[in-house]
Parts: structure tokens; sequence; C-alpha cells
């Protein structure tokens, strides 16, 4: 039960532990990052370097007054936060770290996140609107207008990996890469899952749900305390669950580049594996950093005009690839 | 009307303005310094000037000053080619002024301010040196810095030339020329606060509003109305940080005009004195100590005295005694005046009602051509009827510069002109008076004889009016002088009032001037009262006699007194009885004072700038008068004690109940008054320190003071009086920062206010038959000494005597002699005089009385006027000290033969 | 269509550029002052904590002429005037709510006698409100401030202690009035 392998407790605790810790300290990394990139140092006042701004942050969140507006829709006002989060983090159940390391190994895993991500779109909808504010009304129609329209290409891009590997179990698809990352032949999709995943977990610059040189705050404009907290500790997890997708999809997941592999596989393995990970959350907050966020109009005809004929390309081109090897 | 051209507009004028007024009035902005719009042109500052062209072919033109310039038709004028000679002109102006801006007292409404501004003189040249002169000490009233002076004579030709004033003028010559007195020392004049008005800058300022001074825009103003004396002079109250600052003329054709006389300029002082009552006080008996009562407390006591008798006051507004009248019910309510006074209130009401005659407003006092004063010393008990009459003189000269075709402004030609030719005027008094210098004759006498000439007078002019008997041949030749003097006038006046405490008098008045009506030219008639409200309390008690002889002799054990100290109104025997009997009395007033300290309840209520209401003035004009400020919660109006509905409601009610008063409603626009949605502001929008000025008590600020009262707001929001003048609250318009700018709100320069409404006469007169009255012997007092009142305009009224500037001009209670009894009587100059059961007094010596009479001091502390009989006997007064408060040269009299002992104590 | 690409491709070119000039910027030095540990510079007009200064002769500067509360735009200034026996004005209470004031400095400039001076000291946090309500004792200082030699009374025509009529700069001595002379 306490040994080191799939589905194992001592698995479980470790990773929603360790997943926990990190989107609280995503926050303090996000802000000191973009803080670096914009010259300046970001919080580092709050313990050593301010690794402990987010505990302040938390303490802060649930000291504050948690309000309801008394013309609020009350059930789906404090349900709608609470579901974001707790999608987030089953679908890190699928997420194969290392050999041996990980929660579950489903042969449909690839679907169950897809799948968890839409319904975390229910969060910001409901939450918008449930606040019976009409910029929290706009905000909530706006994230489910992206969530829906960028999971319908994210779906696609990730279906060359899928042809690939002949694999919806994400291990089975890490596994399929010990000889060669699928960023190389799948590097369209990987552009397309890319984009649709910040604007899945509406990161910047697509943060257009929120975007409060418009509508105030969006979706959250009623929100307070720690039922803001929730939204946005949701919206960290997501942008973790996103850079473990990545390198799980098309980066080789816990294999090591260029047989940089070392000792005991499973160090090794989740080593290389936080290193993507972690290059990923930087490249993240790079974007955040450096792109302007465009007009809703922009973002949905790049997501049905660009993007979805790119990825139904890709698709098409690797069917015909695997196909024509395969005979 | 003609037509003349302005820089390429077309404005149409009258040529018997002069330029200047006529293009101010078109709204254009021409500088000006030494032109005034009541004191007209004399061409001396430079400053409006203009080019005129003869012709349309001209291009060059000529300079001309436009306020020396007639309008002619079809001219061609130009301000903007002017502009350059105007600046120079006020650069030379100014290379002597000082760099004083900051530590002067105009500045911020300071017409030199406006005028350099405005002429784009705004860099000094020259950088020599500067002539500077030494000042004078004028008083309490009066500051002055002459280095301030741009010499434009304005103070000059308003002190001496308009005001009569005789020791003030100017002095030296070129550019050392110097304006002051001849020696140091207070002003003369009665009305020389309006120098600080009329001075275009700060050479004379306003000395008790320095002592305590803030800039104009900083004063929470309110249009007011002066509470001092019955001519109910239309003011301007300012206040900061919850105490009254100072008081300014508000300007209203009909009544003041530009000018109002020194008593209701600086009598405002006590609203801020330590003897104001703040907090109310109950207690069971009168011999416990009173103890602090809450307005909620102070007012169920009071509502709760059941079958009191209500004592009205001459001095409380319309709407406070009719409360009290309500309260009490009409059979309660009483008048707070003895029954001779409130009997000669209601003859006045009933003269107004039922004889041929014109009620002069000041404008026809002014333009009055004959003038006769029955025994009324109109200087002190209602100064600005004799600034008015001194103008009334000039007529004479006037009517000669018609005759040579001079226009009416040309105040300096009309000056040369007339030289000593003045319209006749007739004195008839007990006592040399302040007007004597202007009269044509002063005959001295009693009421009585001078009863006896007005009764003659009218005879001699109206055959059918009732004749007396007994004249001496000097009064005969007397009666004659006048009566042709008034028939061959135009617009003849008569003068009297209650001042001499004679019906027969006032009578006397009413038949010359009935006598002088002929159809639909009626004779002009004043009537002077004591008091703001006189007239407007004789309204209520129309169907009663009820007055403070039979208040004391009533049955009730309680009584309400409302504004009114009974010890100046009766004899203090009279009223320690009275309050003795009952058993529970209580004082409503602002104002410590022995009726008070005798009350068992004493609420404590507002003065005039602290609460609104209405005042009936001596020609039944009612005016309204506005809040200036909030007092402390614990002070509240008399209206709101006695009532419990809103001032509106109360005005309304009156209006409904007493007849005649039906006007009353139309002197506001409403309570619901808005503008666009806004109220009347009685702050500016410069008002400043709104965040700071109650931060030392807590840096939380309070929410805005609320008026319930409506029309006004006590905040810097509300619609400018530029855009609506509705209620007329401090003049101000841009570029316009001093009192100057009044003119932008006169329907034309000099003229009645555009929007403003200024009162409502509550009688009409349009009784056409002649009715006289008999002539009534009165019943003359035995005595040594027949007693006749002298009043004070400084001192002489409850309120204003406590303020402290007034209190420097001031004097103690006195007598005034003959030398002749003062001879008989073996009085040195150190002696005191021993009035028969009133203690001893101080006396001066007056040549112009009678042998036989005697002149007591009406409300002077330490004589009680009230106490005396109509004779008295007089002793030498032994071991006699003079009171502290006793200053002989504030008494300024023609006739003072010999200066008393204790001149200067 | 060939055009759309080429500007799409332009598009997406400089967002990439965007992205690489923004990630160099990792490897610049910050240039956050880290305030409390280092103190800014603050130069001599810098617009903070309002002072009121004295005249080079040690006597109070203000002259209560009321200018800088009509200036100020959020009406946070109070003063009341009154003079010495001498005829000298000064404040008789001068009070700043600095909770209100945004240090635009317009009192500074409405001030004809240089009195009201705003300075460097920007560090004005209280833990109490009412302790940003500040009274004539608390801002008047013992020196010139910023201006050491202007003197208002010197060049003001209105006589003081110590300074009579026509004892100011560029003054002739009184006339006389007595003399009809030129």
């Amino acid at each position: 039960m306490f040994s080191l392998q799939v589905g194992s407790l001592l698995n479980v605790a470790l990773i929603l532990g360790t997943v926990l810790v990190s989107a609280a300290l995503l926050i303090w990394v996000e802000r000191r990052f973009l803080g670096f990139f914009n010259d300046r140092l970001g919080p580092n006042r709050v313990g050593p370097f301010g690794i402990l701004q987010s505990v302040a942050d938390v303490i802060k969140l649930i000291t504050k007054e948690d309000w309801t507006p008394p013309f609020a829709d009350k059930l789906t006002f404090v349900v709608a936060p609470i579901i974001i989060p707790i999608v987030m983090l089953l679908s890190f159940a699928m997420i194969p770290f290392a050999p041996d390391v990980g929660i579950i190994d489903m042969n449909i895993g690839l679907l169950f996140v897809m799948a968890m991500a839409g319904l975390a779109s229910y969060s910001a909808m409901l939450g918008g609107l449930a606040s019976n504010n009409k910029f929290s009304l706009l905000g909530g129609l706006r994230a489910a207008g992206q969530m829906i329209s960028y999971e319908v290409f994210m779906g696609i891009s990730i279906l060359g990996v899928v042809i690939l590997s002949d694999s919806f179990s994400l291990r089975g698809i890490v596994e399929a890469q010990a000889d060669g990352w699928y960023v190389i032949p799948q590097f369209i999709g990987f552009i397309v899952f890319m984009v649709a995943a910040l604007a899945e977990s509406h990161r910047w610059p697509f943060d257009l749900p929120e975007g409060e040189a418009e509508i105030i705050s969006g979706f959250n404009t009623e929100y307070s305390g720690m039922k803001f907290g929730l939204f946005f500790v949701g919206e960290y997890i997501g942008m973790l669950l996103m850079a473990c997708l990545i390198p799980v999809l098309f980066f080789g997941g816990w294999h090591a580049p260029f047989g940089l592999g070392f000792g005991n596989p499973i160090v090794s393995g989740l080593f290389w594996m936080a290193v993507k990970v972690g290059a990923f959350v930087i490249f993240f907050i790079l974007v955040r950093a450096a792109l302007a966020r465009p007009r809703y109009d922009q973002l949905m005809s790049y997501g049905w005009l660009v993007m979805l004929p790119l990825s139904l390309i890709n698709l098409l081109i690797t069917g015909a690839i695997v196909l024509s090897q395969g005979s | 009307m003609v037509k003349i051209t302005v820089d390429g507009k077309v404005l149409e004028v009258d040529e018997n303005n002069n330029l200047l007024e006529e293009v101010l009035s078109h709204g254009e902005d021409l500088p000006y310094f030494c032109w005034h719009p009541s004191m007209g042109s004399v061409g001396s500052c430079r400053q409006c000037a203009v080019i005129e062209y003869a012709d349309d072919e001209d291009t060059r033109g000529r300079l001309n000053m436009a306020c020396m310039t007639s309008p002619r038709d079809g001219a061609r004028y130009s301000i903007e080619k002017a502009a350059q000679f105007r600046a120079q002109a006020i650069e030379s102006i100014m290379i002597n002024h000082p760099h004083d801006c900051p530590v002067c007292e105009e500045g911020g409404e300071c017409h030199l301010q406006d005028m350099t501004v405005m002429s784009g003189h705004n860099y000094r040249r020259y950088d020599g040196k500067k002539k500077t002169h030494t000042n004078q000490y004028l008083g309490p009233f009066i500051g002055h810095e002459m280095n301030r002076c741009i010499t434009c004579y304005r103070c000059v030709r308003y002190y001496k030339d308009y005001a009569g004033g005789t020791d003030f003028g100017p002095q030296a010559s070129h550019d050392n020329t110097y304006f002051g007195r001849w020696q140091e020392g207070p002003l003369e004049s009665e009305f020389s606060g309006n120098l600080a008005e009329v001075c275009p800058t700060g050479v004379f300022t306003d000395k008790p509003f320095s002592k305590h001074y803030v800039r104009k825009w900083d004063l929470q103003t309110a249009p007011s109305i002066c509470a001092s004396c019955s001519v109910g002079c239309n003011t301007n109250p300012g206040e900061r940080y919850g105490t009254l600052r100072r008081v300014v003329n508000r300007f209203n054709d009909e009544v003041n005009g530009y000018f109002i006389c020194d008593r209701g300029r600086f009598g405002t002082g006590y609203v801020n004195s330590d003897e104001r009552i703040i907090v109310s006080m109950t207690r069971d008996s009168r011999d416990d100590n009173p103890v602090l009562a809450s307005p909620e407390e102070a007012r169920t006591s009071l509502h709760s005295m059941m079958g009191a008798i209500g004592i009205g006051s001459p001095r409380a507004s319309l709407e406070a005694n009719f409360a009290l009248r309500e309260l009490v019910g009409p059979d309660n309510f009483y008048a707070g005046v003895s029954s001779a006074e409130l009997g000669m209130y209601k003859q006045i009401l009933d003269i107004y009602r039922t004889k041929p005659v014109k009620v002069a407003r000041i404008k026809d006092i002014e333009a009055s051509d004959a003038v006769v004063i029955l025994g009324e010393d109109v200087t002190n008990t209602a100064a600005r009827l004799a600034l008015a009459m001194r103008q009334s003189v000039k007529n004479e000269g006037r009517k000669m510069a018609r005759d040579m075709k001079f226009p009416d402004w040309h105040d300096a030609a009309i000056r040369q002109l007339a030289m000593d030719c003045k319209s006749p005027l007739f004195i008839l008094s007990p006592y040399a008076t302040r007007l004597d210098d202007v009269a044509a004759q002063v005959h001295i006498a009693s009421a009585e004889e001078s009863a006896k000439i007005g009764y003659a007078i009218a005879t001699a002019i109206d055959g059918n009016a009732p004749g007396v008997t007994g004249l001496s041949k000097e009064s005969q030749a007397l009666v004659k002088t006048i009566a042709e003097a008034l028939k061959g006038a135009e617009q003849p006046l008569i003068v009297s009032g209650t001042g001499s405490m004679s019906p027969a008098l006032i009578n006397a008045a009413a038949n010359i001037a009935t006598a002088l009506s002929d159809g639909e030219k009626k004779a002009n008639l004043a009537l002077v009262v004591p008091e703001a409200n006189s007239l407007g309390l004789a309204m209520l008690m129309e169907e009663s006699d009820r007055a403070l002889e039979q208040a004391f002799a009533c049955e009730e054990t309680h009584a309400i007194v409302l504004e009114n100290d009974l010890y100046r109104r009766a004899p203090s025997a009279d009223v320690d009885a009275f309050i003795n009997k009952m058993e529970g009395l209580a004082v409503l007033d602002s104002m410590k004072h022995k009726t008070g300290e005798a009350a068992n309840l004493v609420l404590a209520s507002g003065t005039f700038a602290e609460t609104s209401g209405t005042f009936v003035n001596y020609e039944t004009r009612a005016q309204h008068f506005y809040s200036v400020f909030k007092p402390v919660d614990s002070i509240q109006s008399s209206v709101k004690w006695l009532s419990d509905k809103p001032l509106a409601e109360v005005t309304a009610d009156c209006a409904k109940e007493i007849e005649g008063c039906a006007a009353i409603v139309g002197l506001t626009p409403g309570a619901d008054f808005t503008v666009a949605g806004m109220r009347v502001p009685r702050q500016q929008h410069r008002y400043s320190g709104r965040t700071a000025m109650r931060a030392d008590v807590d840096v939380h600020e309070p929410k805005q003071e609320q008026d319930e009262d409506g029309i006004m707001s006590y905040s810097m929001e509300g619609v400018p009086a530029t855009r609506d003048s509705t209620v007329f609250n401090t003049a101000w318009s841009g570029g316009w920062n001093s009192n100057q700018s009044v003119f932008k709100f006169q329907s034309h320069t000099g003229g009645p206010l555009k929007q403003a409404g200024h009162g409502i006469c509550l009688i009409e007169n349009i009784a056409s038959e002649k009715t006289y009255n008999e002539f009534e012997k009165a019943e003359s007092a035995k005595g040594d000494y027949q007693v006749f009142p002298l009043y004070h305009l400084f001192g002489s009224d409850e309120l204003t005597a406590k303020t402290p500037a007034i209190q420097e001009k001031a004097t103690s209670g006195y007598i005034a002699l003959n030398e002749a009894d003062v001879a008989k009587l073996g009085l040195q100059a150190s002696d005191g005089v021993a009035v028969e059961n009133n203690g001893s007094v101080p006396y001066i010596v007056r040549s112009s009385i009678q042998p036989g009479t005697v002149g007591v001091s009406v409300g002077l502390e330490g004589l009680n006027f009230r106490n005396l009989p109509g004779a008295v006997s007089l002793q030498k007064a032994e071991g006699w000290t003079s009171p502290g408060s006793w200053n002989a040269a504030n008494i300024i009299i023609s006739d003072k033969s010999v200066a008393a002992e204790g001149e200067t104590a | 269509m060939l055009k759309g690409l080429v500007h799409q491709v332009k598009i997406i070119w400089t967002q990439i550029v965007s992205l690489w000039l923004v990630f160099l910027h990792l490897f610049h030095k910050a240039d956050t002052v880290e305030y409390p540990e280092v103190k800014p510079h603050t130069f001599p007009r810098w617009r903070g904590r309002i002072i009121l200064t004295r005249d080079p002769d040690g006597e109070e500067r203000c002259v209560a002429c009321n200018l800088c509360a009509v200036a100020c735009p959020v009406d946070c200034i109070a003063l009341q005037k009154t003079e010495d026996e001498d005829g000298r004005w000064y404040p008789e209470f001068f009070r700043i709510n600095f909770s209100r004031c945004i240090m635009c400095g317009f009192c500074e400039e409405a001030c004809p006698t240089h009195a009201i001076q705003l300075t460097p000291d920007f560090e004005m946090a209280e833990y109490v409100r009412q302790d940003m309500v500040w009274e004539k004792e608390h801002m008047l200082i013992d020196g010139t401030g910023k201006y050491h030699d202007y003197n208002f009374y010197r060049v003001a025509g209105k006589a003081i202690g110590g300074k009579d009529k026509g004892e100011a700069r560029n003054e002739l001595p009184p006339t006389d009035r007595r003399s009809l002379l030129p």
C-alpha cells in the first residue's frame, strides 16, 4: 500500500500534496518572474525571497469578509468556485509523473482529462451567471464561448499523438515516446495544443473572461475572500496541469533527452519531468509578460479560422502517413 | 433713447445717463474708479477712456472719458481702441501702490485688483521709490491704510458731499495727496462704514471685521435684513467658523440702495457675544439654580405651560410673534410694548391706510424737494432716512442744472453750480439734531408745540384742516414759510415718528401730508417706528389693544416672553411686580437680560443671523431674511421652539390669518424652489478649507448642514448668482470680485435688481378722501423739568449695544440740560445729577435745549427712560463718580457748549 | 490569399520577437529601489510634507492671506488671520488635513511670502487618521526653507513692529500731509 507503485496511497498523498503546494508556490513564482521580465523584483518581502507570499495572501483571503451579494443566486454562487479546483485536481490523477509514479493508469486517460477540462468551464460560466451582475454575466459568457471553441481543436490537435502512440492512456503515450518525442512529428499539433491550453486555462493573453479593462473583473467581479481564492487557485492548478500535459504528450514525459538519464529511473524520471514542467510554467509566464490580449472577435476568428483548419490538416496528414506506413 | 455704436455693436442707450453707465448696462466691461452710480461722475481717474469718432469718415477719433460723455445719437465709440491709454493710466495709478495684497483686507474683493487685471497691467515696470503715508486712527469702525490710496477722491465725495461729514477731507497736494481727518480721532459721521465699500481699494477697511478677518470667498452669506431699526436695510452678513464676521450692504433699489448706517454695519457683533444664551436652562422656582435642559426637555416644558399668556416683541420676526400667538391663542397674546407705543403703531398703520398720502420709500425721500421733520431725531432713530434727506436738499441744485441743460450725473458741475442753494428742509425738534447743517430752518420746540405748528401748517395749506390756537408770532411766521415751501414743491415730504412719543405729532404730520394731497398728486409721508418689526407686531394686534399694561394686570400665572426684555419696555417696578406674580415664566431670547434672569425656563433662540423670517419696516414693507448659518444644536429659532410647523407653513398660516399679511408668502420663491435641481448656495464657489475646518475635532467630515426651510443650502454647490439671482446673495461676477459687480445684476446700472424682489408693502395706499385729525391737547405732566427722549444710534438699541465696536462709540445713560438750568442747579463740571427716584447720572450741556426741559437718554446703561414720568425734578448729586462706561466724547452734537467732566474718563 | 498569409506570418513573427525580447529581460538588472533599506534620492523641489517657514529675521512668514487655502483643490487648508499689537498679520491657527492633501503644490505656488513650502519628506503614513491633521505648531520650522532671503514685510507697505512707514525697500519717507508743496 505504501510502496511506490501506480495507485498506491503514498503516491496519491505525494502527488496531491505536491500539486497543491506547487500551485500555491506558482502564484509567487509567477509574480517574481513577471517582475524579472518587467525589470522589477516582484514580491521578496515575506519569508526568504518572498517565498511565503502565498501564505500571506491566503491568510488575507481567509480573513477577508466572505460576502455574498444579496442579488446573487446563493447556491450557484457558492458552488461555482468549488468546481474548478476539484476538476483540475481530478485531472492530475491521470498524469504519469515517472515510472511507477501516478495515481491511475486509465486506458482512456486523455479523454478523462479532456472531459474534466470541459467541466472546468462550468465554474466560470456559473460564477458569472450566479453573480447576477452584467459584467459578471459578460465574463461568464466569454468564458463559455472561449472554452467550448478552443476545446474542439484542442481535442483534434492531440488526436495526432493518439494515432502515433495508438493509445489514449497517458502512460502509454509517454512510453511510446521512448525513442522519439512527438514534438517533432506533431509540431503543428503541439503549437495548436499550446495555444488551446492557454485559452482553456484562460491565462494571458486569453484572459478575456476577466478582461479588467472592459468588464471590471469579469465572472469573478462579485467574488471576494476565499471564494475568489478558489477561482484563483483553480486557475493555477489548471496552468500546472497544462504544463504537465504538454511534456507528457509532446516532450516524452519522464524520458530524459539525449540519453541524459541517470541512476534510478524513477528519480531520473521525476527530475526530467520536473524540469520540463518548470520550463513550460516559465514559458506561460513569459507569454503573460510579453503578449497583449486580443479582442474577443479576434480570439474567436483565430480559433475557428486558423486553429481548427490547422489541426484538421495536421490530423489528416498524420493519419495519411500512419496509414501509408502501416500498409 | 438714442442709438450708438460701440466697437461695431449697436446699442440703444438713454441719453440722460453717461456713456460709462450705459456701456456697463449693456454688459461691456469698462474699467472705472471715481464714478459711482449714486455719486455721479467727476472724471478724475482717467480709467473709463473710450475713443469717440466724429463721423463715419473719422478713423483717428479722440479720447473721451465715458463717465463724462453723454451718448450722442448715431455716434461711434470704441472701448478696445483706448485700451493702451487705460493700461498706461493704471500703470501710473499703480506706481505708488504698495505690495500689500496678501495683508490687505480688500484683497479678493478689490475693485483696484479687478480693474488692474482688466486693464492688462500685470507687471510693474517702475522700480523707483514709492511714496508712503502715515495712517490715522479713525475710531473703532474704520481702519486706515493711506499707502494704498490711488486718489480717486471717492471717499471725500462720499463722506463730505454725500453723507455730509465735516471732519474728513483731502490734504496736501500732487502725489502727496492725503485723505483723512484734520487730526486723529473717530470719524463722526454715522455712515462712515460705507467708506469701506466706496473705497475701490483697501485704504478704508472694516475694522471689527479685520480683527477676525477672512476673505470674501470664505464667508458663508445669505440675504438678510438689518434688525437694528425700522428702515429694514438689506444686508449681506457673512459667517465663518461658526461666528458672524461682518455685514455689508446688499443692494435694494427700493430701500437702502448702496449705503447703510454704521449701526447696521458694525452692530451685529452681539451674535458672537459671551452674553449669548447658548443652552436652554430650567428651574422649578426662582430661588433655585437653573439646570441645563436638553432641547427636547426645554421644548416639552414650554409646550406644557397651559393657559400661559404670550408677550410678543417688536424685534422678533413676524413668524415668531405669530407662532407665539398661535401657541397661546389670540386672546392671550400681548404686544410686548406699552399701550401708548402700541397705540402709536396702530395710529401709523391707520394713517397709511386711510389718508391720501404716499408712504415714502428712501428713493422718494431722496427725490423730495421740500422736507419737514416733526420732532423725530431721524439720524439716531432711522439713520438711513437721514442720509436720504441729505440727498433731498441737493434737488435744488439738480433743478438748476436741469434748467441749464446739465445732465444729472455731472456731480462736480452741479455742486459748483448749486453752491449753497438747497431745497428747503425744516426741522422741528426739542434739541439740535445732526441734520441741522442742511436745514433751511431749525425750530426748537417741545413735541406738543411742534404738533401745534404742524396742525397750523396743515391749516395754512388747506383751510379745511382743523386749526390750533395760541401760536407765538415767531411760530406763525415759521408756519407761513413752511407752508409756502411745501406748496411750491413738486414732491414734498413730511417726516415724523414715534421718537417723541407724541401721537399728536404723528397726527400733525398726517394732516400736513393730507392737506398737500391733490387728487393724484400725493405728498410723501414717512413715519418712523422704533424697531425692525414694530409695524409687523402692530398688524398682529389689529383686533386687540393688549399691551404690556394689560399683561401686567392679567390673572394668569404663566407667561411666555418672546425675545423681549420687559425692563426696557416698562417701569422697573411694574415689571418686578409682574414677574413676582408669575409662577411660570418662560423667556425665549438670544441674549442674556434681566427678564431672562428671572425666568423659570430660558430657551436659547437664534438671532437674525441664525434664523429666517419676515420683518415689516416703517413703510409696512415686508422683507424676508434668510439664516446665514446654523448655530449649535441647542440654539433654535423662536419659530421652531414655538411651533411644530416648518417656517414656510407658519408664514402661510400667518398670511391667511392676519389681515393685510396675505402678501408675505410671496416674499420667497417657495420652500421647494430650485433652478435646474439646484438650491441657492450660501457659500461661494471658491469657498475654501471644507475638509480641514472641522478636522481638529474629527478628521471624518460630517454631512453638509441641511436647511429644512428650503430655498438656500449651506453649501457651495448650487445655482450661481450669475445664472439665477431670484434670491440675491453675494454680488460676484466673472472679473468683478468686488461689490461693484452689483451692476451685473441690475436691470440697468444703478437701477433695480433684475430678478430679486425688493420686499412687498403690506399696505397699498389707495385712500383719496381727505380726512383730518382734530388736535387733542395732551395733559402736560407736572414737574420741574419736562422730559424728552434723546436717542443714540450707538447704544439705544438693545441688541447692537452689546457689540464691542458699538460699545466703544456708546456711552452710559445721561441727561442733557441748558446752561441756565445748570447754573440754577449749581452744577460743577465734575458733578452728576440725581434724577428723582432714579439714581445719579452724568449730564451734558446743550445750548439748544430750552430752559425747563431735560433730555434723557433712551436705552443707555444706567438709566431707564421708562421709569421716568413726563416731568421730573433734578438735584445736584453729592459724592458722585462717573460710571466707567461714561464717555461724553461719543456724544456727537453740534450744540455742545461746555464739555462735561469725565469726557474721556 | 498569399498576401493574407504573409500578413498572418508577420503577426506571428512579431509575437515571437516580443516573447524573445521580453525573455531577455530576465537577465537585466531590476530597476527596483529597495525602499526602506535603500532611500531614494529626492530633489529639493520634491513635493512632500508641507511646512511653514520663517523669514530671515526668524519671524513667521505666513501672513494668513488665505491664498493657499483657496488654491487648494481639495480644500484641505483652513486658517484664521489674527494680528499682533503692531499690525503684523499671522495665522491664529493653520491646519492642514493631510489625509486629504494630494501634494499638488498649488499652495506653495500661490503663497506670496514663501511661507508654505513642500519638502522632500514623503514618509507621512500614520496608524491613526486623526494624526494626519496637522496644526501650525507641527508645521512651523525654525528656518527659511528653500528661499533664504525673502522677507515679505521688507517689500510690503504695511507698517509692522520694527518697520515703520517708509522703511521698507524702495520707499520714500512718509509725506507731510500739512505741506502743499508737490
